[in-house]
């Protein structure tokens, strides 16, 4: 076959076209690991999930934080192909979800975590690779139920496994084909102080080794541990999102007020939402830009209050979840 | 991953699962009393020296009919017991979320159950048919006219009711499906009895009863061909010709192909509902 560019001259200027092309996308950054825009699920007539978009960087640890029956599972479901969503989209590790092969390098521990309980613990690991249609050495497959602590338990059958060993089994099946993205729905809700610890390595390590984990977990301590991000679902809607400095940038004044009028409560809630116990008055502060604090005591010295102590605090993350859960606060941030 | 690999490896991961699970050696302790309370029946009827042979053919063919009967029963009641548990009952304990999580499509998992599920119940009906056909011929020394199309015949039997099965499975409760499955399985006989009455009365309103239940389920009218073929063409005539249309253990007419080919196509179509309502399901 001849050269087609040989005869035509314009074809060479076409190469060249499309050699730079190639070259601009590859220096593209990678898709996101996770990207949803619009999601929309509805269970008869009760929505579960309305609008939810997110986005999980390469190499990023975002937690799914929420009240019980905020969305998140359903979310995850989702994004898993496992929920067909009503409106939305779903791009995994820059690939549409409605095409499975996204999920190759996907690895998920259900919120469910059951495994066929007539195979053995190293049975399942395998069905797991061959589904990926992946080859994976037996001796790695190993070290991954080495590093959820299985090692010994490998050829036992995982019906005569505890909660918690089908727990770990299952973060050993996440990891097991090398993925790119794990998505891990509450890992260590059957899992001692030992194990929780255990996962915690596991995420940093996985973080470390540049690959991306959504965690949905009810232990707030854990997120904040290991995550980059939040995302707070509240009512199948996102309440709040951002990184935890974003988040948690929110301060709290605690001050031991007494001989407090009329004009200096009203000065007090100017200021921020207010928490009353007794005398001691806990002020959120929003915008703070450092001059907040000295104002506030100036005028409420001036309106006549005796300020025993002022205590700046910085807003914890459990804190900043339950305000936006009670007070149904859905501004996004 | 390839669907043909898929496909592949949850239909070996359900044979496994049968096997694992004790339901191949039950049914095996169970085929192997069958087998040994037939050839005890078989060779009392041998060492009957009253009966004249054409007697003899008409009580092997009948017996023999009656045994496969039990056979396809066995089979039914396993694999829409197994059917149950294996899809819909994976998906309600959440074993299906891992898997189905995985880069695999919904249809080639179906697709690798069901045929997980054929080969169990069409390799356990084949191989317990073909052994009672040899302990006959070993004991009263009859073979069947076509043993082979019987069978295979047999072997269809069990894919429709599987079929059945998975997709009930896909829709209601892992104990309901296989409840229902038998149920119709039952019911289909039951009316294909009804209109062989009918049929031998000449009342063409209850014939219709069977008829239209063999189109609607071709348990009943698959039944009737193997059973048909495992019969000696004697037999009829010895039993008293048109009056063997309302006896349940004979069968008067082999299979038209149009009704095999309907057989199929309703596979298919069966198939293709399950298929629809399992990649609708939200786990």
């Amino acid at each position: 076959m001849t050269d087609p560019s040989a005869a035509d001259p314009t074809a060479v200027g076409n190469d060249a076209a499309r050699r730079e092309a190639a070259h601009l996308v590859a220096a593209l950054p990678p898709a996101p690991a996770v990207w949803c825009s619009g999601l929309r699920k509805r269970y008869g007539r009760r929505p579960a999930v309305e609008d939810v978009s997110l986005v999980v960087g390469r190499g990023e640890v975002v937690g799914l934080l929420g009240a019980n029956g905020a969305g998140k599972t359903t979310v995850i479901k989702m994004l898993l192909g496992l929920v067909r969503p009503d409106a939305g989209e779903v791009m995994l590790l820059g690939q549409t979800a409605a095409d499975p092969a996204a999920r190759a390098r996907v690895g998920y521990l259900p919120e469910l975590f059951r495994y066929q309980p007539w195979l053995s613990a190293a049975e399942v690991l395998t069905l797991h690779v061959r589904l990926t249609g992946d080859e994976v050495p037996a001796q790695e497959q190993h070290d991954c139920l080495s590093l959820v602590g299985l090692s010994e338990r490998a050829r036992d059958r995982v019906g005569g496994f505890s909660k918690g060993m089908q727990q770990r089994l299952g973060l050993a099946v996440a990891l097991v084909a090398r993925p790119e993205l794990v998505i891990l729905d509450e890992p260590t809700s059957a899992l001692d102080p030992l194990g929780r610890a255990d996962v915690r390595d596991i995420v940093l390590e996985l973080r470390s080794g540049g690959v991306a984990v959504l965690l949905n977990s009810h232990l707030i301590g854990e997120v904040e541990r290991v995550c980059d991000r939040v995302v707070i679902l509240d009512g199948g809607r996102v309440a709040a999102s951002g990184t935890l400095a974003e988040l948690l940038g929110q301060r709290e004044l605690r001050l031991h007020l007494t001989g407090l009028s009329p004009a200096a409560e009203a000065r007090l809630a100017a200021t921020g939402d207010v928490e009353r116990a007794g005398d001691m008055f806990t002020v959120a502060l929003l915008g703070d830009d450092g001059t907040a604090i000295p104002d506030l005591i100036r005028d409420l010295v001036a309106l006549g209050a005796r300020v025993h102590a002022v205590e700046p605090a910085r807003i914890s993350l459990e804190e900043r979840l339950l305000g936006i859960l009670r007070t149904g606060d859905g501004e996004e941030r | 991953m390839t669907t043909t690999r898929t496909v592949l490896t949850i239909a070996a991961l359900t044979l496994r699962e049968a096997s694992r699970r004790r339901v191949l050696p039950a049914l095996a302790a169970l085929t192997v009393v069958l087998l040994a309370l037939s050839g005890w029946g078989f060779g009392r009827l041998a060492a009957e020296t009253t009966l004249t042979s054409g007697e003899t053919l008409l009580t092997s063919s009948i017996l023999l009919n009656l045994v496969m009967f039990g056979f396809s029963l066995i089979a039914a009641l396993g694999t829409a017991f197994l059917a149950g548990p294996t899809l819909s009952g994976e998906t309600e304990s959440g074993i299906a979320l891992a898997v189905l999580a995985r880069p695999v499509r919904r249809s080639a998992f179906l697709l690798g159950k069901w045929l997980g599920l054929v080969v169990f119940g069409t390799g356990f009906v084949v191989l317990a048919g073909l052994a009672q056909c040899l302990i006959v011929r070993a004991t009263v020394g009859y073979w069947p006219p076509s043993t082979a199309t019987a069978l295979a015949l047999l072997a269809a039997q069990t894919v429709v009711l599987l079929t059945l099965a998975v997709l009930l499975s896909t829709v209601i409760s892992p104990m309901a499906s296989g409840v229902v499955a038998v149920g119709l399985f039952g019911a289909t006989w039951v009316a294909g009895v009804v209109g062989g009455v009918g049929e031998s009365l000449g009342n063409d309103g209850i014939a219709r009863v069977g008829t239209v239940s063999r189109m609607l389920l071709p348990t009943d009218g698959l039944w009737r061909g193997a059973m048909h073929a495992f019969q000696d063409p004697s037999a009829l005539v010895e039993f008293g010709g048109t009056e063997a249309v309302a006896f349940p253990f004979l069968s008067e007419a082999p299979l038209t192909a149009a009704y095999l080919a309907w057989a199929a196509v309703w596979v298919a179509m069966i198939w293709g509902l399950a298929a629809a309502s399992f990649l609708r399901k939200d786990l």
